[in-house]
């Protein structure tokens, strides 16, 4: 991979530090009026998700990382590992560990689209959509005609998740969640 | 850069603009007062400024009348020409001169900038940061003002010395404080990043702080001094407020001898650090070796300034077109 200097450094940019791939959130060039100038990074460790600050000397250079991202239709499971297929008409086949795929396993549904990250070809990491449809298999039977706001109770997704919803969902509807939050949207 | 659509705008407001009209005024009356004489001098030149962490930009000049052509370098301040003048007999001058920094570009910097230098004959430090003091509380209606030395404040805030403490030292607490690689950092490299990380964002938070009696490696055109603790420090100060860096002052380096000899060591830290080396300015040495009066200057960046008066966070909010429109 290239290296790229401070210089190059913008929101974004995948670069490795210390060992791990980092992307970069922000780059802030410090400099007074009269002596060095530093680059003050903000950089994503998508290992770990953490985000670290650190500074440079301004045109000091990190080497790239071979870091991509690519929208993948999600397959099924064999219980170790979780298979994902390439949407851009290759086929090509990727299987995320439970550390690349972490909270997102409660939202994963058969042929769903993932933003999945590989590093070197492997994944590092998956993003459910913003919203996804899931029917629920479990919850206290609903309040007919209680339509109103107020009062909530808990109800179970396919895929094992744990929601909040409003006391006339049922068994067997669909419903609309952000899996940003994990927040009931509406009845699909 | 892309070309969006909007980019056609101004990156200030038609308000901010008309600010900025008044300040100029405002200091103009200020120096009007004061008699002191506003000059222009050429934004270009044929040598440039050999600090090592200075970038300049270069323009070409060839064709038509001009039978040898000219590799001209881009004013990072007007200094020189200003004190050609001084040495010529102009007596106190003062110019808004458009500078220009290369690759310098945050939410503080753009690479071409305004910047207002004055020079006073006679006058010491204390004389010039009066003289600051009561322009700044003019335009930004501040007046309480505190003054602090370089070392003090390494004192108070980090419990290290910019002087005497170890280098590792130094080195080991620029990696605690923002996990930079600092084993290559020199004591200068050291300071000017605790400086500008740790120190500088406490700065006049409240009040204008002038920053006293740097380092003498951290001296580049002002006279050098013993402190009250022997050590050699610089005849500098800076001016901040609200953790900006607003202006920076000097009792003037007058000796021909010694300003070449800074060039020199300019250069040869250029080319230590694998940087182009910039041609000093022969016709400045010449013009101290004719003599020029003692006297203090000061550059004090003026789209700061109104940015601060504005109530602005960037300085793309007081410029017509920062460098993204241009």
């Amino acid at each position: 991979m290239a290296n790229y200097s401070t210089n190059e450094f913008k929101s974004g940019l995948k670069v490795m530090l210390e060992g791990d791939p980092c992307s970069i959130l922000e780059n802030e060039y410090v400099k007074p009026g009269k002596g060095q100038a530093f680059n003050r990074v903000k950089l994503r460790n998508l290992n770990t998700g953490r985000v670290w600050e650190r500074t440079f000397k301004s045109g000091e250079s990190l080497e790239g990382a071979d870091v991509m991202e690519y929208d993948m239709e999600y397959l099924y499971t064999d219980g170790e590992f979780w298979h994902f297929m390439s949407t851009d008409g290759s086929f090509e086949q990727h299987a995320a560990d439970e550390k690349a795929v972490g909270e997102t396993v409660k939202w994963l549904k058969e042929q769903e689209t993932y933003a999945v990250t590989l590093f070197n070809g492997s994944p590092i990491s998956v993003t459910p959509p913003n919203f996804i449809v899931l029917e629920v298999t479990e919850t206290d039977p609903g309040l007919k005609g209680d339509t109103a706001q107020g009062g909530s109770k808990p109800a179970t997704l396919t895929t094992g998740a744990m929601v909040r919803v409003p006391l006339f969902v049922n068994i067997g509807d669909n419903l609309k969640i952000d899996t940003r939050t994990g927040d009931y949207v509406s009845r699909a | 850069m892309s070309l969006d659509k909007d980019l056609w705008c101004p990156s200030a407001s038609i308000e901010n603009l008309r600010l900025r009209a008044e300040l100029l005024k405002q200091v103009r009356n200020f120096f009007d007062e004061c008699g002191v004489l506003e000059v222009q001098t050429p934004v270009l030149g044929r040598a440039g400024s050999t600090d090592a962490y200075l970038n300049s930009m270069t323009s070409h000049c060839s064709g038509g009348g001009v039978s040898e052509p000219l590799d001209l370098y881009l004013q990072t301040s007007p200094e020189f020409h200003m004190k050609r003048l001084l040495a010529a007999g102009s007596g106190a001058i003062w110019q808004l001169a458009i500078s220009f920094r290369n690759g310098e570009y945050s939410e503080r910097h753009n690479p071409e900038f305004a910047m207002l230098e004055w020079y006073q004959p006679g006058y010491d430090l204390n004389d010039l940061m009066a003289e600051v003091q009561s322009l700044i509380s003019e335009v930004l209606e501040v007046d309480n003002f505190s003054c602090q030395s370089y070392r003090s404040l390494f004192r108070a805030h980090l419990d290290v010395d910019p002087f005497s403490s170890e280098l590792s030292e130094l080195q080991a607490l620029s990696h605690t404080k923002t996990g930079i690689t600092a084993d290559d950092l020199d004591r200068d490299g050291c300071c000017d990043l605790l400086m500008s990380a740790c120190i500088e964002p406490l700065l006049g938070r409240d009040e204008i702080t002038f920053v006293i009696d740097y380092p003498a490696s951290q001296a580049a055109l002002a006279k050098v001094k013993q402190d009250y603790e022997g050590d050699l420090v610089a005849a500098r100060f800076e001016c901040y407020y609200r953790g900006i860096e607003l202006a920076n002052g000097y009792h003037e380096l007058t000796d021909a001898e010694e300003q070449a000899k800074r060039f020199a060591a300019d250069n040869e830290q250029r080319r230590e650090l694998g940087l182009p080396e910039v041609a000093a300015d022969q016709h400045l040495v010449n013009a101290l070796a004719s003599g020029i009066p003692e006297c203090a200057g000061v550059a004090l960046g003026f789209d700061r300034l109104l940015m601060l008066k504005a109530g602005a966070d960037r300085l793309s909010d007081v410029i017509s077109f920062s460098i993204d429109r241009a």
